[in-house]
């Protein structure tokens, strides 16, 4: 049998009418998202480096949606209306996640019934305070002011602070032109710490570089950031 | 009544016939299925079902299971454009180096149950056969315990009843250590069973059983001892983390595995000391079938037998290969300067001199003279040979004004400047940047690339076997165990004998024995063996060595030696020709320090990344398994 023009539009006819959407599941559409926050401020961390889990209860097995906060402390999820519930896992991120006596990491349960806006509050080591970064002269300098936030018997020491600089604003020591670092034990005065560096030869050139700071916690692997600035050069 | 009788007969003869029962006549012998006793009645028939066993040994490197898991760490890059992600990456995932094969300790479980059963067989044979299962058992264990901390330890073969609940076959993760004490537990149990025959390489031997042993004790101290610098990286029930008060215990148990072994208790293990030349003899360890009196146990391989490798296929030099592939593993200069000059001394690899200008060479090889003998047997250098024929490595020509001529191919041609004709301008091995297969740091890898004619053919393959456990390992294990018990005098007899089979005939003194140095010595003597991520987890170091930052060529030379060093990205060592006609140094060698462009993730070993992710599904059909730490 020929295939004609007539029979392919017999069949797409029939395609059509048939495939309805009973059976297809609604995309998944109500928006989680927020910051994590130390009384509201944003902590800033290492792109792809601080993950968070989400548990729905009900579903057989029990299994984590993974995700990461963005460099801005952000995290945004398209999920389904339900109960969920959130837990940092152990060992991630700058700060200190409530912790069950086990040592289990505490969760955090969340009912969504539509879009919400939940920040996730946290208690950080560190934070970076009033950062101020400037370009002058094929220089960037970075200011800022460091606060100790957790002083209990928990506590930590800085154990280096660094200015990158890279070409996109991914920044971090993975990624980046160029970096100053100097270490927790040569910081004379945490209420102002300047570091600056030379900016290289770009290649392509191009006008402008982003720029944060990153403080690195003694025995703690993920660093707490300021906020990418863009710089024009 | 003369129809009765024929009744009576058809009566009797069907219930004569009629008598065998259902279930006797439908149970029948499967001709192609042996039962348990009659698969193990045989002893050739017993060899062959362990064969299957042996043959599914998990090696962190083997000559089979691709070339790439020899080319990560920063030791080397990966010239093959389909890999680069190795090198592009910024970190490890949690689930790499995992394994959790079960399936496999089962089928050893059953192999041990069904041999233990079985009557006929002979009891020497039998005793021999138990002994190697429960030897590959160990091993196995001992390579879960490396990678995933303690797991749940199955010594029998698990029945499900149909009930509906498993619990039954729910079992917690053992202690990290409970799994130690198994390994070294086993080991000294079957040690007497196995033959003490260092000629058997492929198959368990005594010296095999106290090798493993001797390596897991190690490891086991080493963690216990190593751990307190990273105190994160434990859990509350033991499952990862060894209390530190044990290291003592395990290093000595370490070095007495080992001094069992020099004893010559399971045979005469020897050091391979044949070649005259350190670097020629150091290659031959790897390539020495026959006479090889260092290797212990080994993967095997066989040409023409179906079992043969393709890592020669996939590494040999480009140039000349017998394929249009190979040079995929090309050593970093990370690691070739880590090879030390003949007066113990660390040192960059001198392109330039002390005011920082460069230095010209009148031969490629010049520069890297006067250096360990491993450094030729694991890495093919520019200027020297492979199957007795130069590789042609060099990046180009440098012009007087320090501009470069070099090309996109293969040994591309171009016109010099004052010169007619165009001419060679790149070796045909290159490096050529982002050109896969060739030597895009300036090296291709010596060690287990096999010379014979037809190795680098796909049609033909290799029969070069992977080692396993070897006699050098062993010195070196038994060095580190007798430094941590605080007798480095006995340390450094152990590792000058290694170090004078490679040429470095300078002995170390007692003093010398540093952490340092034993970290050294085991990088560049088991370089591409397979150990150098089992030994900075287990040293817990590899946070520090691979921290994430990029690194600068300042990074890269200073503080060579160092165990802490930062080793986040493979650099490169290029020659060009100086093309300068007047000047003395005209058509001599420079070189130069790259980072290869394809070079853009680093390394970052995270503190989730020293015990690998037990997958979600493991952990929803069994509760009890926790989960690792920082993950």
């Amino acid at each position: 049998m020929k295939l004609s023009t007539y029979h392919i539009l017999i069949i797409a006819g029939i395609l059509t009418t048939m495939s309805c959407k009973k059976d297809n599941y609604d995309e998944p559409g109500v928006l989680l998202q927020g910051h994590v926050v130390y009384r509201g401020e944003p902590i800033g961390v290492e792109y792809n480096q601080v993950p968070f889990e989400l548990y729905q209860d009900g579903f057989g097995k029990t299994g984590p949606i993974n995700a990461v906060f963005a460099p801005d402390g952000s995290y945004s999820m398209l999920l389904f209306n339900g109960e969920y519930k959130f837990i940092i896992p152990n060992g991630q991120g700058p700060f200190k996640w409530k912790q069950t006596p086990a040592g289990a990491p505490d969760t955090t349960f969340i009912t969504l019934n539509g879009s919400q806006q939940l920040d996730i509050e946290v208690t950080p080591y560190y934070m970076i305070r009033n950062p101020q970064l400037s370009q002058s002269g094929g220089t960037i300098t970075g200011t800022f002011k460091i606060e100790k936030i957790i002083t209990d018997a928990s506590a930590r020491n800085i154990e280096s602070v660094s200015l990158y600089i890279n070409k996109t604003q991914f920044v971090s020591g993975a990624d980046n032109l160029a970096v100053k670092t100097m270490n927790g034990s040569d910081i004379t005065n945490p209420e102002n710490v300047n570091l600056s560096v030379a900016v290289p030869t770009l290649n392509p050139a191009q006008g402008y570089l982003f720029a944060r700071i990153g403080l690195k916690i003694a025995g703690v692997e993920d660093g707490i950031f300021s906020p990418v600035m863009k710089l024009d050069l | 009544m003369k129809k009765i009788f024929p009744i009576i007969i058809a009566a009797v003869l069907t219930n004569t016939a009629g008598c065998k029962k259902d279930s006797e006549f439908l149970d029948v012998q499967p001709a192609s299925i042996l039962t348990n006793q009659q698969a193990f009645s045989d002893p050739a028939q017993v060899l062959s079902i362990l064969a299957d066993l042996y043959n599914r040994q998990l090696d962190f490197s083997g000559l089979d299971n691709g070339w790439a898991s020899f080319a990560d760490f920063s030791e080397s890059f990966p010239s093959e454009n389909g890999s680069a992600n190795i090198v592009q990456r910024n970190e490890w995932g949690f689930r790499e180096w995992e394994t959790w094969d079960y399936g496999y300790i089962r089928d050893l479980n059953l192999f041990i149950e069904r041999a233990t059963e079985a009557t006929a067989l002979a009891e020497t044979d039998k005793k021999r056969f138990l002994a190697e299962a429960r030897f590959l058992r160990a091993n196995y264990y001992f390579e879960m315990v490396k990678r995933m901390g303690g797991v749940p330890l199955i010594l029998q073969s698990l029945k499900y009843d149909f009930s509906g609940d498993a619990t039954s076959l729910q079992y917690a993760r053992a202690k990290e250590s409970e799994i130690y004490d198994f390994v070294i537990s086993e080991a000294e149990a079957v040690k007497n069973d196995l033959p003490a025959n260092p000629n058997e390489k492929s198959r368990a031997t005594k010296g095999a059983a106290l090798a493993m042993e001797a390596r897991a004790a190690l490891y086991a101290g080493s963690i216990a001892k190593y751990g307190v610098n990273t105190p994160q990286v434990s859990l509350p029930g033991g499952e990862v983390g060894i209390p530190a008060a044990m290291a003592t215990g395990y290093y000595t148990k370490a070095l007495n595995a080992a001094r069992e072994i020099i004893s010559g208790s399971a045979g005469a293990y020897a050091l391979y000391n044949i070649k005259p030349d350190p670097g020629e003899n150091f290659a031959s360890i790897f390539l020495d079938k026959g006479n090889n009196p260092e290797s212990i146990w080994v993967e095997d391989f066989k040409l023409r037998s179906g079992r043969v490798n393709g890592f020669t296929v996939s590494t040999q030099p480009r140039y000349g290969a017998e394929e249009e592939e190979g040079g995929r593993i090309n050593p970093s200069l990370n690691l070739v300067q880590a090879f030390e000059k003949l007066d113990n001394t660390f040192a960059p690899i001198p392109n330039t001199d002390v005011s920082g200008n460069p230095v010209y060479y009148s031969s490629l090889s010049a520069i890297f003279a006067g250096r360990d003998g491993r450094l030729y047997g694991t890495v093919i250098l520019p200027g020297s040979s492979f199957k007795s024929r130069p590789v042609d490595i060099w990046a180009g020509y440098q012009l007087a004004d320090g501009s470069i001529i070099t090309g996109d191919d293969r040994g591309a041609q171009k016109t010099l400047p004052g010169q007619s004709a165009p001419v060679q301008v790149v070796g045909f091995d290159g490096p050529v940047s982002a050109k896969e297969f060739t030597a895009q740091t300036g090296f291709y890898l010596r060690k287990y690339v096999d010379p014979t004619p037809g190795a680098g053919s796909r049609g033909t393959n290799s029969e070069i076997p992977f080692i396993r456990y070897r006699y050098a390992e062993v010195l070196l294990n038994a060095a580190e165990a007798a430094f941590e018990l605080g007798q480095p005098d006995v340390a450094a007899g152990y590792m000058n004998q290694v170090r004078a089979r490679a040429g470095l005939i300078i002995p170390l003194t007692a003093r010398d024995i540093t952490f340092d140095r034993i970290v050294h010595e085991r990088r560049v003597e088991l370089a591409f063996e397979g150990h150098i991520l089992f030994d900075r987890k287990r040293w817990r170091l590899a946070h520090l060595v691979w921290d994430g930052n990029k690194m600068t060529a300042a990074d890269l030379l200073s503080n060579i030696g160092s165990a802490t060093k930062r080793s986040t990205q493979p650099f490169g060592l290029w020659p060009y020709r100086l093309h300068d006609p007047g000047n003395p140094d005209h058509g001599k060698w420079t070189f130069k320090i790259v980072l290869p462009v394809t070079v853009t993730g680093t390394n970052r070993f995270r503190l989730g990344n020293y015990y690998s992710f037990i997958d979600d599904n493991i952990r929803a059909n069994n509760p009890k398994i926790v989960r690792q730490p920082n993950q």
